[in-house]
């Protein structure tokens, strides 16, 4: 691959369209696990986005560990939700978002 | 070039296939090969590290942690079936459209985007482990934060 302009923006378009399929995922699923699955493809398109921009300028090494570091964030997110996630079933017996709606305290 | 582009294609469908698929089981198959796909492309650029990382956690560990919950959820995911089945199709058959849609019009669409001029830089390792030392404090911090939040979520109440 060569680095560029023109590679950022044909990058940039699947960036567009991952971002798309996590924001849809996330707003329009009611289960707590698909709510997640759409968190991880905006992750996804969030870390091809940030290495699309170090290609294209030339500082892959640079946006290296940043990359990890946003890999890492999302491991923690998840590893944290899927916890919740499993404590709300548990507690109301449901996966749906509109249980959360009744959490107090 | 090509190859990126058609990676990258099979990427989007793998992700369109997991949010639309029924079963959480293969939508978290479906996640995985987009961290799969997604790490072939990070090689492709050159970023070894981050595509190793990518590669070994979110192919690995990420999809593991998805199939754990679906599996200590089983009863719950079994029960609400029969009212996914029926409000599924209508809320995520637009999603496709919506994809193909927004592609067709990205490819026309002249985004404007400046890019800077390629510098000269020191190598990964150099970048990581002396000119972003504090990242890795932060690192550290976040991973603590998470375990201890695990072990608060797990923690048992007083009998």
């Amino acid at each position: 691959m060569t680095g560029g302009g023109e590679s950022f923006l044909l990058l940039a378009v699947f960036v567009i369209l991952l971002v798309i399929e996590g924001l849809y995922c996330l707003i329009l699923s009611i289960n707590l696990l698909r709510v997640l699955l759409g968190l991880e493809l905006l992750t996804k398109g969030v870390t091809l986005a940030i290495a699309a921009a170090g290609f294209a300028s030339g500082r892959i090494a640079s946006v290296q560990p940043l990359i990890i570091t946003v890999i890492i964030i999302e491991t923690v997110v998840v590893a944290v939700a899927s916890g919740l996630i499993v404590a709300i079933a548990r507690r109301h017996d449901s996966l749906s978002v509109r249980v959360t709606r009744k959490l107090k305290g | 070039m090509a190859l990126t582009v058609v990676v990258l294609s099979v990427m989007v469908a793998a992700a369109l296939w997991s949010v639309v698929t029924l079963t959480m089981l293969r939508a978290a198959i479906g996640l995985a090969l987009v961290s799969v796909l997604l790490a072939v492309v990070l090689f492709t650029m050159g970023a070894t590290l981050a595509a190793v990382f990518e590669l070994s956690v979110g192919a690995g560990l990420i999809p593991v942690l998805f199939v754990s919950v679906v599996s200590l959820t089983r009863r719950q995911q079994q029960e609400e079936r029969p009212m996914v089945r029926r409000i599924y199709f209508r809320r995520f058959w637009p999603l496709p459209l919506v994809l193909l849609a927004a592609g067709i019009a990205l490819t026309f669409v002249h985004l404007p985007i400046a890019v800077a001029p390629p510098v000269q830089e020191g190598g990964p390792r150099a970048i990581f482990w002396v000119s972003r030392r504090l990242d890795l404090f932060g690192q550290v911090l976040i991973v603590v934060a998470g375990a201890l939040g695990i072990v608060v979520l797990f923690k048992e109440g007083p009998k």
